[in-house]
């Protein structure tokens, strides 16, 4: 019987041989790498590991990644490794490691894990970060050499160093000096304090932390030195992002002011229906996206124009409906438009919903501009910035240098003179109030990428933007600029110390005190259009 | 010295002011006897709670007639007299706290309930003294007075006037209603001051307490429209009118206007102080709501309906707009504000001189354009 059995399994292992030797040959080799790790004991799991960091396969690190993550299982019965997409439930949704394709669903009772212990699991993440650290993509590279700051173990130190020594790009080499410092500095080394005196991470302050406290005072010295001056370029950064976070809110109350500078400045109207003509805009952005559903950014910038037509329009009817009947009695007009805010914020309200609605942001405006470890700059704000300048810029260009603009000038200075000089009042008045209207609608779509798009959404600025108005001098656009972009950032100061409601607050007061000292703003109009 | 009380007596005098006050005397007097005297089944029968809401409609009216003070008489349109409410009922409430002593969830005889939650161990300062009624009441006068009085120095005395004005009034009390949102304020925050017993001794549960209330609030609004009647028939109500009407001329012919209005303001502000005190009790609770721009911009709507300047023609917009208010809110809540937005466009546009203006013109006996604003331009 034995001879038999012997004989037969020879002749299989010789089948198999005969069927798998020619198959091989065009076979995958990540299938017996994968193979290999599936069915290496404990012993030798690393050696099958780095066969596999060895073969120089792209698509090494997703199979460790998924091998760390108890991801990598064995059909029983035909002892293919594949990968686990989802393991919730009885069946587990499978894919196909070496071509990425979806085997569908499987009973886990048919798979088997591949197993994996704490020890090999801790020394993965060392021998990914590098298959990291050799990507052929510098972001890639980078990213892995920052992960690795404060890991850094005897064992990393010379793959690091031969990366450091092929590096080209200059961020990545900072990193991966930066990561070989920590671990020197902790070794004892003085001079490695140096190199991380120059980065912001908190890692690298954490390891001069560490050696600030240590024994050796000379090191220690050193230590403290460099946390020192790190404090300092710490303390600029946070300025830089104070200041950031100043004017990016001072934009946004500049964008919400400047229509108001224009129909209250320039026309002397009070529109405290102004707010609402923000959210129109708002909503009008929505609305635009939810017409064009997944391409949000083409939305966004069609519903500029549109935003603004929008608000335009609804400023015509409020002027020719109600306004132009309370000319010459602003305290009636201010209440008259009141009004008609509470009537625009209920029909958003019944119309579309009281719930606030959410405007995707376009992939190029979202993320951020990273400056450094401590400093980032938020695309979506400075987008936000850069479009409260431009329209700011062609306001100013409209007023100053547009028949439209010295039509308005004329007419806000003295109606009567302007009238027998053939300019049409009334229509003056009607196009002016639909420019500050229209802006206010921009407003509104460049706000839709900051807050939340609610029926509430203009009450909140209305204040706020007559503050700025008053605060920068009536009928004054560049007043307008600097009040908002000021109060934007003396907000921000007092924020730290004082809370976001009490800096609202004080800079509430600050203004009422103000206005006691200078009635007519920061830069009262002079010549003949202080006159009225 | 003789004069101070004929300024008093003199509106006692008046046709229109007898006419009001015995208005107001029967409507009380009506309330009380349905409420006291018919069976509960009866369909004659004032229930207690409508007690109550006719009580909260007088204080309404009390502002209305505080907020016509300043805005028909003075020309200043004042966008905070909510905030010198709200101040008067925190006054009110915090008394009411006080009283409440040990009977609070917690049981802690001193502390307010919300200061135990927030781990508070003593009294803020400022509460001290509000367990004794007549320093709590006379806080109800003089807190909205002082704050009316320092704004108002303030802003007078450097001529802000018009729609500046309006504007900054509504940021007073933004940054109030903000700062009484803060847990910290020591003002029970977002919650308020609430969940009241009883007041100079009678329990604020009862119907007999309730009807009190609501007596109380009808003689406050007498006395507060006799007082301000005193005023704008006195000589400093014709100084007053004329700084509406004509600010720099009345400067120029040697009137301290600034003291005229500073003068008229704060009173004005104790009248809504005293509104807001018999508010609280009746209503139950003062929270920082009552701040918000929107609740003093609604007075002014009251005003404005009723027609400025008429004093009487406030009481009317008040009474009617909280009754319509009522009514749309229990019927069709998401109509009212449209209702509302529609009343400030209708009112300013078709009905300047009000619901008042409509009854002058059908007496025939129109006084001369009192109404009219003054160009705030100027």
């Amino acid at each position: 019987m034995s001879i038999i059995r012997r004989s037969l399994t020879s002749l299989l292992i010789a089948l198999a041989c005969l069927v798998s030797v020619p198959a091989m040959a065009q076979e995958d080799p990540g299938k017996a790498l994968l193979v290999n790790l599936a069915e290496a004991p404990s012993s030798r799991v690393e050696e099958a590991i780095n066969a596999i960091v060895d073969s120089g396969d792209e698509r090494a690190r997703g199979w460790l990644e998924a091998y760390g993550n108890n991801r990598l299982s064995r059909i029983k019965d035909t002892g293919q490794v594949v990968l686990v997409l989802n393991n919730r439930g009885r069946d587990w949704e499978i894919a196909d490691p070496l071509t990425g394709e979806n085997l569908g669903e499987m009973s886990r009772r048919e798979l088997d894990r591949v197993a994996i212990n704490n020890a090999i699991r801790g020394k993965l993440e060392g021998i990914m970060a590098m298959l990291d650290l050799n990507a052929a993509d510098p972001d890639v590279r980078e990213a892995s050499a920052r992960d690795m700051m404060g890991k850094v173990d005897a064992a990393l130190v010379a793959p690091l160093e031969a990366r450091l020594e092929k590096e080209e790009s200059a961020a990545v080499r900072d990193r991966i000096e930066a990561a070989l410092a920590i671990y020197r500095v902790e070794q004892g080394d003085i001079e490695a304090v140096e190199v991380l005196a120059g980065s912001l991470h908190p890692r690298a302050r954490a390891a001069l932390n560490n050696a600030a406290a240590s024994d050796n005072s000379q090191l220690a010295e050193a230590a403290n030195k460099a946390l020192a001056s790190i404090e300092q370029k710490l303390k600029i950064n946070k300025a830089a992002e104070t200041l950031y976070f100043g004017l990016s809110m001072g934009s946004v109350l500049v964008l919400a002011a400047i229509g108001l500078a224009i129909t209250f400045g320039v026309m002397g109207v009070i529109n405290m229906a102004h707010g609402e003509l923000i959210m129109l805009g708002a909503y009008t952005t929505w609305g635009v996206q939810q017409l064009l559903p997944g391409q949000p950014g083409l939305a966004l910038l069609l519903s500029i124009p549109a935003g603004f037509l929008v608000a335009a329009i609804a400023g015509i009817i409020i002027e020719r409906s109600v306004i132009q009947h309370l000319k010459g009695r602003p305290l009636e007009t201010l209440l008259a438009t009141f009004g008609i805010s509470l009537i625009l914020q209920q029909l958003v309200r019944t119309v579309i919903s009281p719930q606030n609605r959410t405007v995707v942001t376009p992939e190029w405006m979202s993320g951020s501009v990273v400056i450094n470890d401590a400093l980032s700059l938020t695309l979506n704000r400075l987008y936000v910035m850069a479009f409260a300048l431009i329209v700011f810029a062609a306001l100013m260009m409209i007023m100053r240098r547009t028949r439209l603009g010295l039509d308005v000038r004329a007419v806000t200075q003295n109606r009567a003179m302007a009238r027998s000089m053939g300019i049409k009042a009334t229509k003056v008045d009607i196009l002016t109030f639909a420019l500050g209207s229209g802006v206010a609608g921009l407003a509104g779509v460049a706000l839709s990428q900051l807050t939340n798009v609610g029926p509430n959404l203009g009450q909140n600025y209305i204040i706020d933007s007559f503050m700025v108005v008053v605060f920068g001098g009536v009928g004054n656009l560049w007043g307008t600029l600097i009040a908002g972009l000021s109060l934007g950032t003396i907000n921000q100061l007092l924020e730290p110390w004082a809370g976001a409601v009490l800096a609202k607050i004080i800079v509430l007061v600050f203004i009422i005190l103000f206005i006691q000292k200078r009635p007519k703003g920061l830069f009262p109009q002079k010549g003949r259009a202080a006159e009225n | 010295m003789a004069t101070s009380t004929t300024w008093l007596l003199r509106p006692l005098q008046e046709r229109s002011t007898q006419l009001f006050l015995g208005i107001l005397t029967a409507a009380l007097a009506v309330v009380t006897l349905l409420h006291l005297a018919m069976p509960e089944d009866s369909a004659l029968h004032v229930s207690a709670y409508t007690v109550t809401l006719l009580g909260k409609y007088l204080c309404y009216a009390l502002l209305a007639v505080a907020v016509d003070l300043v805005w028909g008489y003075l020309g200043i349109l004042s966008l905070g007299h909510g905030a010198f409410f709200a101040l008067g009922g925190y006054a009110m409430g915090m008394y009411l706290m006080r009283q409440i002593g040990d009977r609070g969830t917690y049981g802690d005889p001193i502390l307010p309930d919300f200061m135990v939650f927030l781990n508070w161990d003593s009294l803020p300062w400022y509460w001290h003294g509000f367990d004794m009624a007549w320093f709590a009441f006379a806080m109800v006068l003089l807190v909205p007075g002082a704050l009316a009085f320092v704004f108002g120095y303030l802003a007078f005395r450097s001529r802000v006037t018009g729609v500046y004005l309006s504007i900054i009034t509504q940021a007073l009390t933004f940054a109030l209603m903000l700062a009484f949102f803060r847990n910290e304020m020591g003002f029970g925050g977002n919650n308020g001051l609430t969940d009241f017993r009883d007041i100079l001794g009678f329990n604020l549960r009862t119907d007999a307490t309730r009807l009190g209330l609501f007596i109380a609030t009808g003689v406050a609004l007498a006395i507060g429209y006799v007082i301000c009647r005193g005023i704008v028939t006195s000589k400093l109500g014709r100084v007053s009118v004329a700084c509406r009407d004509a600010e720099a001329r009345t400067r120029f012919l040697g009137y301290r206007v600034e003291r005229v209005q500073l003068f008229v303001f704060v009173v004005s502000a104790m009248l809504a102080g005293v509104a807001g005190a018999l508010y609280v009790p009746q209503v139950g609770i003062i929270n920082p709501s009552e701040f918000s721009p929107l609740f003093s911009i609604e007075v002014v709507v009251w005003v404005a309906l009723g027609g400025r300047a008429t004093l009487y023609g406030a009481v009317i917009g008040a009474l009617l707009v909280n009754y319509a208010k009522t009514v749309f809110t229990g019927v069709m809540p998401d109509a009212w504000l449209f209702a509302l937005g529609g009343l400030f466009v209708l009112v300013t546009v078709f009905l300047p001189k009000g619901i008042a203006g409509l009854l002058q013109k059908r007496r025939k006996a129109p006084e001369k354009d009192r109404s009219n604003p003054r160009e705030a331009t100027a």
